[in-house]
């Protein structure tokens, strides 16, 4: 199992909580729709906090790129939370056309940002990290969610 | 290594629009190609009428939309870096659209001189985009076959501007070449190893992406793109091996891994996560249908040769092809990109999140869902024009207005894009 191994199969854990989400949402079904989204937010943000606060950082002491993929990664995780934010207003107010606008949006977003972490920044991580601390750390810090 | 990865999402906004906002239009003129010419433009693929046709879709509606999606994925889906690519698109963009009109012109008028202008124009544009996206498909440092579908696609591409180029002047000059069996290879590589290679490459992300579904399976995605490009190689032997068992040993695996495409396709659909439809999930699966009734009919044709040898045939795979598999997935795409560009540049200006209007406001679902009803009646009169020549007018005008109404549905996100931008600029400029 490589370093970003945990990460990539967490990615498809948050989308089956997005579908979730999406469809009780999508239905009128406010409640199993607020329980699905609380736990999608929470998990985009370990998911998001993991990467800045360990992974991100040690590619950036490994490799010395500091302005590059990295600090693009953290531009789409502050769009998304702001997206997060949108559809938690909508929730609140039960408004399905504000979350289900949102909803899209993100899903977008965040499939195209994952499409570029599995395919390029993983790969990269994992040649620039080799066999370092940092995948058990990631480890402990998704389970733990 | 690292100099060439591409990060940032996306070129100017403009670069994919030009070329979107023009494919649509070649759709309708089609249309009324076909509503004013009648039954008889059906009646063989070697109409002027049917081959002007042809191209106002292969070339005119599908290369415009895929040039324009590729300046958009590449970066995205490969982290590529095409070389400025607003210059390449507003050389490239006028010059293919110019070379189209006067191919159809010059096939529909049998005006030689028209296709030994519109020649240049078609290796400059198109070589030059060969180039330009070969050489960020070769320098990115990402893996996966759906870089390598497009590396397969473009090369192909190249091939097909190569051969059709060479059938262009001999039709110009009359020169003594097997015409049928040149147009036979070309059409293979043109709709084969480089729309369908690019398809299928594009789809390995954007079925999961846009649905949530699993994944296609590795063993699929490893095979699918070199087993094609093999076959279609194979078949660019009937140049020189003319020989009917030969035809049906290369035919029948084309139709079978079509099969297994689309099949597959409509399977990872079908055990999609993702419960909520729209005009994207519809469109892709009236493109996978149509393909399956592409391969059951080339087997039909095949099996009963008193129906594969009705000129009829060929024109009724055309119109499978091109308006039942291409223009629907193509549209389907361009209704998840164009919004999505949309919302991509406007929340980059600057503006509070909140500010900047979602996905879903930058074309009513409506008026999607109302064109994809349209979309789909204009094929089914298209099928059924090919054996009843007397709806051919009426098949024309239905697909005409589902082009029209496409074309409007983009020109109404740019203006949108338009005036979301004006109020978020004012947004700014006040705080």
């Amino acid at each position: 199992m490589s370093i970003t191994d945990p990460l990539f199969q967490h990615h498809k854990h948050c989308d089956k909580i997005f579908a979730d989400a999406e469809d009780a949402c999508a239905n009128g079904d406010w409640v199993v729709g607020e329980q699905a989204f609380t736990l999608l937010r929470d998990q985009l943000e370990t998911h998001f906090a993991s990467e800045e606060e360990l992974l991100f950082p040690a590619f950036e002491e490994a490799t010395g790129m500091t302005s590059g993929p990295t600090e693009v990664m953290r531009g789409e995780h502050r769009q998304m939370r702001d997206l997060l934010t949108q559809m938690q207003d909508a929730v609140a107010s039960r408004n399905g056309d504000a979350f289900g606008g949102a909803a899209e949006t993100l899903l977008i977003l965040m499939q195209q940002h994952n499409m570029k972490e599995e395919n390029i920044l993983y790969p990269m991580c994992d040649n620039a990290l080799g066999t370092s601390e940092v995948g058990a750390s990631l480890v402990e810090r998704l389970k733990a969610s | 290594m690292h100099a060439s990865l591409s990060f940032d999402q996306a070129p100017p906004i403009s670069v994919p629009y030009r070329f979107f906002i023009a494919a649509p239009w070649f759709g309708a003129l089609a249309g009324l190609l076909l509503a004013l010419s009648g039954g008889a433009a059906l009646a063989s693929r070697w109409t002027p009428e049917a081959l002007a046709l042809t191209h106002l879709v292969g070339v005119g509606f599908m290369l415009q939309a895929m040039c324009g999606a590729l300046f958009q994925f590449i970066p995205v889906a490969v982290g590529g870096n095409v070389w400025r690519p607003k210059l390449v698109a507003n050389t490239v963009q006028p010059l293919l659209l110019l070379a189209t009109l006067l191919l159809v012109a010059g096939l529909l008028f049998s005006r030689p001189l028209f296709l030994s202008f519109a020649v240049p124009l078609f290796l400059l544009s198109l070589g030059g985009f060969v180039a330009v996206v070969a050489l960020a498909l070769w320098q990115t440092p990402a893996t996966g076959m759906t870089l390598w579908s497009m590396r397969m696609a473009i090369g192909a591409l190249a091939v097909t501007v190569l051969l059709g180029s060479l059938l262009a002047e001999a039709l110009a000059h009359g020169l003594a070449l097997p015409i049928i069996d040149l147009t036979n290879v070309h059409l293979a590589w043109g709709l084969g190893a480089w729309a369908l290679m690019l398809l299928a490459g594009v789809s390995y992300h954007v079925v999961p992406m846009f649905q949530l579904t699993k994944p296609y399976p590795l063993w699929f995605t490893h095979w699918f793109g070199p087993v094609l490009l093999l076959l279609v190689i194979a078949w660019s032997s009937r140049l020189l091996l003319d020989d009917a068992r030969w035809t049906l040993a290369i035919a029948l695996p084309i139709l079978s891994i079509l099969s297994i495409y689309a099949g597959m396709t409509l399977w990872l659909q079908y055990t999609r996560r993702r419960k909520v439809h729209d005009a994207t999930s519809i469109y892709f699966r009236v493109a996978m249908l149509a393909m399956l009734a592409f391969a059951v009919s080339g087997v039909v044709f095949l099996s009963y040769p008193e129906f594969g040898n009705d000129p009829r045939a060929a024109v009724w795979l055309g119109v499978l092809a091109f308006a039942g598999v291409f223009v629907s997935a193509i549209t389907g795409m361009m209704y998840k990109i164009a919004p999505f560009l949309n919302w991509l540049h406007l929340q980059r200006l600057g503006a509070p999140m909140n500010a900047v209007p979602n996905m879903k406001k930058m074309i009513p679902a409506e008026a999607m869902t109302g064109q994809l009803r349209l979309h789909v009646l204009a094929v089914l009169l298209l099928l059924a024009a090919v054996w009843q020549p007397g709806l051919a007018r009426l098949a024309g005008i239905a697909f005409a207005a589902s082009c029209a109404w496409l074309g409007w549905n983009l020109i109404g996100a740019v203006r949108r894009y338009r005036s979301f931008r004006d109020q978020i600029r004012e947004v700014v400029l006040r705080r």
